[in-house]
């Protein structure tokens, strides 16, 4: 069967049972818009390449698949830049095609030519440039195997339009041959005998939880390895849900933004089982300074990241469920797990919890110490209340979106996540704009599930022009805008780190109108101004399920995210809101 | 070159690196040391005997982060199918040099005997100055290089070290490192 080059590439995503690709058209990509008519594969037309982007990883996040993204040369790749290096800091599984220029006219400065696959180099986890037509079905089996196995990440296919236009004889291939991949799986057995020692041993363990978690599916593993030997669990930024928060054994989220428990947790412990987890600099704080007593078992499926930042007295190198599940099998064949060795530590830590939850000035309605804006001004809209009651009025599985900033710290605290995949958010590049695009991708893909964003005010003008397409495409997400009307969490730094003096960060609580803007893209807007006006709003919102919703909550501006470890400091200098005593330095009774 | 700057010093590590045979693969390699802040010594590259492979044979600065951490980064290339470390005592290492030396008739018969000791060739001839060509261990051509210095050198170009691992037991007359005091 003769192909075009088009209709190949078309073709190899069918055969990747790709069910929708997000992007945008241009004159590179052109040959393939083509074929898309006739394919099954939904296209969904964004209103700018980053969009497409955001959406392909909110896509791949909630459904565990590669999110698919397409889009012009030039210009159209240069704009998914920043999707392809938010994702290869998630490892989020996602597949890029660009067009490029004719290959004769590379190298020429031809129109929106630009250097692919070198911009894309540090930000892909591999890229390739097409040659030759034949090659497109190898060349798109090896990107979607390499984009989804070992450590996911994003991947890059250049498709010249002349290599789009060229025919070939068809054929799919019926493995990869990569001679220089080959990602890890089982663990070694005498690493896992290693690590089942020091748990048996331990009597302050802390389970480190982070994404790999979820990249690999093990929450269920976690749990019963957290059930068999009573060790508590926190959950990273990149692995909230993947132990339940209602969980008696989960801590919560440790590192800059922690709770007090989960951060003063890892600095107790006696051993760390970091899985799926990398010791980023959000998390550790001053490394020197971090977990000083732990003994420390990574397991990781990225060789590079055991021992990159902390070198642990066992590394097990291998997919983390894996791993996990032969931990348990051999702590299980030990025999009985002695879970009152672990008493004390459990003791303490619930005294932790009791004396330093996560709190906030309460305004709500009925609360006894109402914070109001001024003399004869309504109660002040707390944003943490705000996302209590977001989550008090949504089902349990609701898939929570954010972007950047306070908002985003807020919305990992004071949601309690029951499931996996439910929470999408930038974590390792820290990308504003991220969520409403992410929110549609995701919604796209789990259609049964409702789907909210909690955006910032400076995040939501990023890229809510995607409301359109969500519109457009019946995309019925809903989006809770934190308008502090300021660059809060940049506001926040300046107010502690300089002197208050705050620079360009001052956004306007009018500027744009939000439910203006909602309207405008053909959405639902409504305004929150008081605290007694949530509940009804969100239920109002829930109600609306043919078109995306926007929520202006008009929140107070001075709000700050505590706790807070001050960047650089160690994670004992933690400081708690300041209605909380200020904990002793190194007690540990 | 001050002498912690010399290559088998403890901040130089040779690495050799088995890639694929494919556009952009060097790029791929440089273009990782650049962006995680690895410093390259040297690098040489050329086709293997299996033309679906090269080999890229680096001298790498481990001063600037652990050599552990170097490879494993380089091994989730995709390209990258092989990397072994090399010790300099474990392995062969050579290296070429052309060099232009400001030779009157006066200095010209010393150069040439120079380049006789080093086993080296006289590439051209000019009025006053000579080409020539050394290969060697890479001290040896340290040594040569500096031996050259005081005549002026005109233009110089080392290729980087290659280097392959020795076969067991072996000892070769290559070995026998050629060093200034030797010839004094
Ligand atoms: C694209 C991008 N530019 C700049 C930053 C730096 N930054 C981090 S948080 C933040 C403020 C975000 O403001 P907003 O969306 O209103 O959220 P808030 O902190 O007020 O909740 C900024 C500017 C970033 N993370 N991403
Ligand atoms: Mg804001």
């Amino acid at each position: 069967m003769e192909l075009t080059g088009a209709q190949a590439l078309v073709k190899s995503l069918e055969m990747q049972e790709v069910e929708v690709v997000f992007g945008l058209p241009g004159g590179a990509i052109l040959p393939v818009y083509d074929p898309i008519i006739d394919s099954p594969i939904r296209h969904i037309l964004v209103r700018h390449e980053q969009g497409a982007g955001h959406m392909a990883e909110g896509y791949a996040q909630a459904t565990g698949r590669p999110g698919v993204a397409m889009v012009t040369s030039g210009p159209g790749a240069t704009n998914v830049v920043t999707p392809l290096a938010n994702a290869y800091m998630d490892s989020t599984p996602f597949v890029c095609i660009t067009g490029q220029v004719a290959t004769s006219a590379i190298g020429t400065d031809a129109f929106q030519e630009s250097d692919t696959t070198g911009i894309t180099l540090g930000v892909t986890k591999h890229n390739w440039l097409v040659t030759d037509a034949a090659d497109i079905p190898r060349i798109v089996r090896e990107a979607f195997h390499v984009a989804t196995t070992g450590r996911p990440g994003p991947v890059l296919i250049d498709f010249p339009k002349d290599v789009a236009t060229d025919t070939m004889e068809w054929y799919w291939p019926d493995s990869v041959d990569l001679p220089g991949y080959h990602p890890p799986s089982h663990a070694d057995p005498s690493a896992i005998q290693a690590a089942a020692a020091l748990v048996l041993a331990a009597e302050r363990p802390v389970i480190y939880a982070g994404g790999g978690i979820l990249k690999s599916g093990a929450s269920e593993a976690l749990r019963e390895l957290a059930d068999l030997t009573g060790i508590p669990v926190v959950t990273t930024l990149m692995a909230r849900g993947s132990f339940p928060d209602s969980h008696p054994l989960c801590l919560g989220m440790p590192g800059m933004h922690g709770n007090y428990t989960a951060v003063t947790a890892i600095q107790k412990a006696d051993l760390l089982l970091a899985l799926g987890s990398r010791f980023d600099d959000r998390v550790t704080g001053k490394v020197s300074a971090f977990a000083p007593k732990a003994k420390v078992v990574h397991v990781d499926i990225d060789k590079a990241e055991i021992g990159k930042v902390r070198r642990p007295e066992v590394g097990i190198l291998a997919d983390c469920r894996l791993a996990i599940e032969a931990l348990v099998e051999v702590i299980r064949a030990s025999g009985p797990v002695d879970h009152s060795r672990l008493a004390p530590w459990i003791a303490t830590l619930h005294r932790w919890q009791a004396e330093y939850p996560c709190t906030y000035d309460r305004s709500e309605p009925g609360s006894a110490e109402v914070v109001t804006g001024g003399p004869g001004r309504r109660p002040t809209l707390k944003p943490q209340f705000v996302i209590e009651t977001l989550r008090a009025s949504t089902p349990p599985d609701t898939i929570l979106v954010s972007g950047v900033g306070q908002h985003q710290m807020w919305a990992s605290q004071y949601w309690s996540f029951e499931y996996p995949n439910t929470w999408i958010n930038s974590g390792g590049l820290g990308t504003m704009g991220f969520a409403v695009p992410a929110a549609i991708g995701a919604k796209v893909g789990r259609p049964d599930r409702m789907v909210w964003a909690v955006d910032g005010d400076g995040c939501f003008q990023m890229t809510a022009q995607e409301l359109a397409t969500a519109r457009a495409e019946r995309v019925p997400v809903k989006i809770a805008i934190l308008n502090n009307a300021y660059l809060g969490m940049v506001r926040q730094w300046q107010h502690m780190f300089y002197e208050e003096r705050y620079s360009e960060v001052y956004l306007s609580p009018d500027l744009p109108d939000y439910v203006g803007w909602a309207e405008a893209m053909g959405c639902v807007g409504l305004r929150v101004e008081s605290p007694e006006e949530v509940t009804p709003a969100i239920e109002k919102a829930n109600d609306v399920d043919d078109r995306p919703v926007v929520i202006d909550f008009r929140t107070d501006s001075m709000e700050q995210v505590f706790p807070m470890v001050p960047a650089g400091a160690s994670n004992d200098d933690i400081v708690v809101h300041p209605s909380q005593s200020a904990p002793v330095p190194g007690a540990l009774q | 070159m001050s002498p912690d700057h010399r290559p088998n010093g403890p901040r130089h590590r040779l690495l050799s690196v088995l890639v694929e045979n494919k556009a952009g693969v060097l790029a791929r390699v440089a273009g990782l040391f650049s962006r995680r802040g690895y410093n390259i010594y040297s690098l040489a590259v050329a086709p293997t005997d299996d033309e679906r492979f090269s080999r890229i044979s680096i001298v790498v600065d481990v001063e600037s982060s652990p050599l552990e951490q170097v490879v494993a980064q380089l091994d989730k290339l995709i390209n990258v199918v092989e990397i072994g470390e090399l010790h300099p005592d474990e392995a062969r290492e050579a290296e070429l040099l052309l060099v232009s030396v400001s030779a009157d008739a006066g200095q010209r018969s010393q150069v040439i005997q120079l380049v006789g000791v080093f086993g080296g060739r006289i590439v051209d001839v000019g009025h006053d100055a000579i080409t020539v060509m050394v290969a060697g261990t890479p001290e040896a051509v340290d040594d040569f290089e500096s031996l050259m210095r005081p005549y002026g050198i005109a233009g110089l170009q080392r290729t980087g070290r290659i280097a392959l691992p020795k076969l067991d037991g072996g000892s070769s007359a290559a070995e026998v490192a050629v060093t200034a005091t030797d010839i004094a």
